[in-house]
């Protein structure tokens, strides 16, 4: 496979976490003389000097817990035999770990483990089994015990098995077989620090201790969900993937990055031939430290999935069925279309939408087979309907279109406020890093309209939630500066240094309008003044203040003034340029942030250069051979306005489905039926696909080589474990599509590609697969100032120079609630479902949400006569649909809230057309709607469904030699 | 279906978005919000959508605010199609 040998990422277990001091002390192990931070255990101290110390109830992820006694030492002139997973290192200390007493001690202990395990086990069997691997290590040979006794092994016949507990396969991913636990207790530690849910208990004391999901509940009942920390950390086969158990043990394992949220978490691929067995969070993945989440670890059966097109496939008319066609039958038709559409209708009737689900390299090659291959500035990319305004905005105040820190730098923060964001199920490996700085003492601030998770968990409460009205942010945040500035929690110094200290005056003037004051904004925001006094006290006081937001902040008319806004009040507190503060957007899909570093803009080339600068175009005309449009390109709604009125023909979209993630579906579909040659690349036939006239099957990311950039700008590495199921990488299509209409480009590897990048893009230009390999993973910038990149941007200046401080004035969105349509909606996503679901629709967790449901209150439920899981109609200006409802406190009365993770319920044909005003940026997060009570899908719903049917027909040719 | 469509046309739609870029560059310090309107226009709009505009204009410029009419003057005008 890739010409490369298989090998098998081991990663070493110091059993329990580092230690974080600035002191150290020595001691000496079995002989070896090791110094370590003070604090550390014997245990890792040992396995630092190469020592390894025999242990079940401990590993390097969670806080030991001393229950099994297999780590005991002795320690020179101290008496009995401590554990070694709790006794810290002591200077001077000398330890012997293997002496024979201890043998014979730990001898003893696995022969009363080994008495209550099955011996039939599959797990030890398999190799996938700390026991067996123990009771091997501390040489235990037969069982004087028997099985006889009381154990955990079987049903009662006698009274033997009264703590017997049945085997539970609820969860779809993975397996608790009681009968093997040993409770050791690490997947409650690991279910609490790590994961922070705490669906995990020990019931029962002593040999009637058993483990149990929430209130002994099956799993997928519990509110487990499902991130798989506790199998990863379970000892023995007592938890343990389903897939592990069907497929046994894999044999080779590559590293690589997960392909869904934008936290970027890194896996090892555990793969047994060309099949996955599982993925295994790893632990020097920077932005994850070995933890992860539902989808990540267990959602990648949609890249096996039957619904999977393989075959390159073209028709003449949307209404004819597909035809399967080569490679090179597709290209050359590609090729023809697009130069006879040039020909016809003019330069700018065709263009190009990168994805953020494909790598960096994919996404270049896109935009550059658009500027070089078209010749004009028609590419866009998906990001457009998410993070546009981050650009916008963040390029306006600090000078550079990015996050300012990196996921670590939450661990130093004391006051987290979160925005239009939801963390526990749009981030949830943040969510829990997050979670566990919060229980060790930060503050927290969410403004959000719904009480979303983070408001209250367990061990977790804000201290302030601002439940504003949808729409009304950028007066929130205002008057939130109002109280900082009129309080004079301002940070002075930091200001007169870092920033334009006569924009701030004029800044503050503005903000110190009555207008902006809470009481002012109370009215429009639903926000009592007081609550907003309170979270703007403690954001400007509570020391380091760090802000997260999403696409709450985003997607909204006012989305790029929300970011400056944000921005305003992170410079106005001093809150940027060291770890622990900052301003962090959370990116959506895995690499939206390289999507649009990647030159993915109408107006940017990479590294966000305007494409009216000269010097930027120089530098790719030379290298590209062609002179470049210096106007900006059109924007896909633009695109779609243009289709409409005849002048733009032809689409080829890499990766993305807009007909089901962009808003307004009825006007995307009169768009896309405009056009006259649609290429669409993706893995399945997706929404777009239906008004498509050429399919060209897209590959998964276990199937290609690239890089990801996650939200902390940290680029990634992805790596091929298979061969791609449709044969190529997109990369490769790309390439050849480019080759079919004239180009001359001749790559090999990604790598390549990166190196291009690299050569033509100053904060790139330290990058290589090279530099990937031997650090792991780099933030840029990466350049000679930074050769191993920038983890917190803005270290005593802004990219910009001074800081910018922008006057932000509310403007109430025209999307107005009326008599006809009084309540508003707001759209988000849940953790077990991805964007618009196309990817995890194809695997079980379904099982976790196989409908979108719309959110009411319970007051405005009873107005209108539903009860909760009836079939209600959801009708706005734009269109109506049908779903199901919840009837929940959650969100406040006057405002209803669904995700869109279903084409069915088509949430889409709801929303609004109004768009933010800066980067046209859809506003998703508000629509003035009315609810009724319905009795099932719409007319347009049913219609929809049957045009898709139809237009899904494939004729499949004889495979032809 | 009859819905009460916002935009029937996209030239109501491309009225309103300069409408709206108007409105922030109004609530600006300075007497640079023409200004502001032009560079934004001619950093984002594709030529055929600033061509969109003049046409606009030239018709009498119907609907759109006067902070939009100030800034034409330093919109780049596209080459002719
Ligand atoms: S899968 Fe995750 S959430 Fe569920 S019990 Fe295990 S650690 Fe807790
Ligand atoms: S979806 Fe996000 S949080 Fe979950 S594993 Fe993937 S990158 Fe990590
Ligand atoms: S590993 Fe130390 S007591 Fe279990």
């Amino acid at each position: 496979m890739c010409g490369t040998e298989n090998r098998f990422v081991e990663e070493i277990d110091y059993g329990t976490p580092a230690a974080r001091s600035d002191k150290t002390v020595t001691l000496t192990i079995d002989g070896r003389s090791v110094t370590v931070p003070e604090g550390t255990s014997i245990m890792r101290a040992a396995r630092e000097a190469g020592v390894v110390v025999p242990k079940l109830c401990a590993n390097d992820m969670v806080k030991s817990f001393g229950s099994c006694r297999l780590c005991l030492v002795e320690i020179e002139g101290r008496n009995g035999t401590p554990a070694s997973c709790t006794t810290p290192a002591a200077d001077g200390i000398s330890v012997s770990t293997g002496t024979e007493r201890l043998q014979s001690i730990r001898r003893g202990v696995m022969e009363l483990y080994m008495s209550d395990h099955p011996a039939d086990c599959a797990a030890c069997a398999a190799g996938d089994c700390e026991m067996a691997h123990m009771a091997e290590t501390v040489g235990l040979s037969g069982n004087r015990y028997g099985m006889e006794g009381a154990n955990h092994l079987a049903p009662s016949v006698d009274d033997h098995g009264i703590n017997f507990k049945e085997l539970d396969v609820s969860n779809p991913y993975f397996a608790y077989d009681p009968a093997k636990c040993i409770v050791c207790s690490l997947c409650v530690r690991a279910c609490e620090e790590q994961q922070g849910t705490f669906a995990l208990t020990v019931e029962g004391r002593g040999f009637e201790s058993r483990i149990t999901a929430g209130m002994d509940e099956p799993f997928l009942q519990s509110e487990c969900v499902s991130c798989g920390a506790c199998v990863q950390a379970c000892p023995t086969g007592a938890l343990q993937e389903k897939s592990v158990i069907e497929m046994g043990m894999p044999d080779h394992s590559e590293i690589t990055t997960c392909a869904y949220c934008g936290v970027g978490c890194s896996f090892k691929a555990e793969m047994k031939g060309e099949e996955v067995v599982r993925m295994v969070p790893y632990k020097d993945g920077k932005a994850n430290r070995g933890h992860s989440c539902v989808k990540g670890r267990f959602a990648y059966g949609y890249a096996t999935h039957k619904d999977r097109i393989l075959n390159p496939m073209i028709r003449e008319k949307i209404s004819d069925p597909w035809r399967e066609v080569t490679w090179e039958e597709a290209y050359s038709h590609v090729a023809s279309e697009f130069r006879r559409i040039q020909h016809q209708y003019g330069r700018g009737a065709v263009g190009g939408i990168t994805s953020s689900r494909c790598t960096n390299e994919e996404t270049y090659l896109v935009q550059k087979l658009v500027r070089q291959g078209f010749g004009n500035n028609n590419v866009d990319t998906c990001a457009r309907v998410c993070h546009s305004p981050t650009g916008y905005g963040l390029k306006t105040t600090f000078g550079t279109s990015a996050g300012t820190q990196d996921f670590d730098s939450v661990e130093q923060t004391d006051v987290v406020l979160v925005i239009g964001a939801n963390p526990t199920d749009g981030h949830p490996v943040f969510a829990s890093r997050l979670k566990k700085r919060l229980r060790e003492g930060a503050k927290l601030i969410v403004i959000d309209p719904r009480r979303i998770d983070l408001v209250r968990t367990p061990h977790v409460e804000a201290s302030y939630h601002l439940p504003l009205r949808p729409g009304t942010n950028v007066a929130v945040l205002t008057a939130l500066a109002h109280v900082i500035v009129s309080e004079g929690l301002f940070d002075e110094a930091f200001i007169r240094e870092r920033c334009d200290w006569d924009e701030f005056q004029d800044w503050a003037s503005f903000v110190l309008q009555p207008e902006n004051s809470p009481e002012a904004v109370e009215k429009a925001s639903g926000v009592s003044a007081e609550l907003i006094r309170g979270a703007a006290r403690l954001y400007a006081t509570g020391g380091n203040g760090a802000i997260y937001y999403g696409l709450g902040v985003t997607e909204h008319s006012q989305g790029s003034t929300t970011v400056m806004a944000i921005a305003n009040l992170a410079m106005a507190t001093g809150n940027l340029g060291r770890p622990g503060v900052g301003v962090n957007p959370l990116r959506g899909q895995n690499n939206v942030q390289g999507a649009c570093d990647m030159g993915s803009f109408p107006h940017e080339m990479p590294g966000y250069r305007h494409i009216s600068e000269d010097a930027t175009r120089a530098i790719y005309e030379s290298l590209w051979g062609v002179k470049l449009d210096n106007e900006p390109g059109l924007r896909i709604p633009n695109m779609l306005d243009a289709a409409v009125e005849g002048s733009f023909k032809a689409l080829y979209v890499q990766g993305e489905d807009i007909l089901q993630s962009d808003p307004n579906t009825h006007h995307v579909a009169a768009g896309l039926e405009a056009m006259e040659c649609v290429v669409v690349h993706d893995l399945f036939l997706n929404e777009t696909a239906n008004y498509a006239h050429v399919f060209l099957p897209g590959s998964t990311f276990l199937e290609k080589d690239g890089t990801f950039t996650n939200a902390e700008r940290r680029i990634n590495r992805v790596r091929k474990v298979m061969a791609p199921k449709n044969g190529y990488a997109d990369w490769e299509v790309t390439q050849e599509m480019a080759r079919a209409m004239g180009q001359d480009w001749t790559y090999a590897h990604p790598s390549e590609i990166m190196d291009e990048i690299a050569a033509t893009t100053p904060s790139f230009a330290g990058v290589t697969y090279d530099l990937l390999e031997r650090e792991g993973s780099v933030q840029w910038p990466c350049n000679e100032k930074a050769p191993t990149g920038t983890p917190v941007m803005h270290i005593g200046g802004f990219v910009r120079g001074k800081g910018k401080f922008v006057r932000t004035a509310y403007v109430a969105t025209d999307e107005k609630v009326g008599p006809r349509f009084p309540l508003l909606l707001t759209t988000g996503r849940i953790l077990s479902q991805y964007n618009v679901g196309a990817q995890t629709r194809r695997t079980d967790n379904v099982l976790w949400h196989d409908e979108d449901l719309l959110e009411i209150h319970p007051f405005d439920a009873e107005n209108r006569g539903i009860r909760d899981r009836d079939w209600v109609k959801l009708k706005s200006r734009s269109g109506e649909t049908s779903l199901r409802a919840r009837i929940t406190e959650r969100v406040a009365p006057g405002v209803v809230y669904t995700t869109f993770h279903h084409p069915a319920t088509q949430a889409n044909v709801v929303t609004t057309e109004y768009s933010d005003w800066a980067t046209n940026c859809p506003e998703y997060k508000v629509t003035a709607v009315e609810v009724s009570p319905s009795n099932g899908p719409t007319e347009w719903q049913e219609d929809y469904d049957a045009h898709a049917k139809k237009s899904r027909r494939i004729v499949h040719v004889e495979a032809a030699e | 279906m009859s819905h009460d469509k916002k935009f029937n046309t996209g030239e109501e739609h491309l009225i309103y978005m300069a409408n709206q870029i108007a409105t922030f560059f109004t609530s600006q310090p300075g007497n640079h919000a023409a200004k502001g309107v032009a560079d934004h226009i001619n950093s984002f709009w594709e030529p055929r959508m600033r061509r969109h505009l003049f046409e606009i204009i030239e018709r009498g410029g119907q609907g759109l605010s006067p902070l939009v009419l100030e800034a034409a003057e330093s919109i780049r005008r596209p080459k002719a199609a």
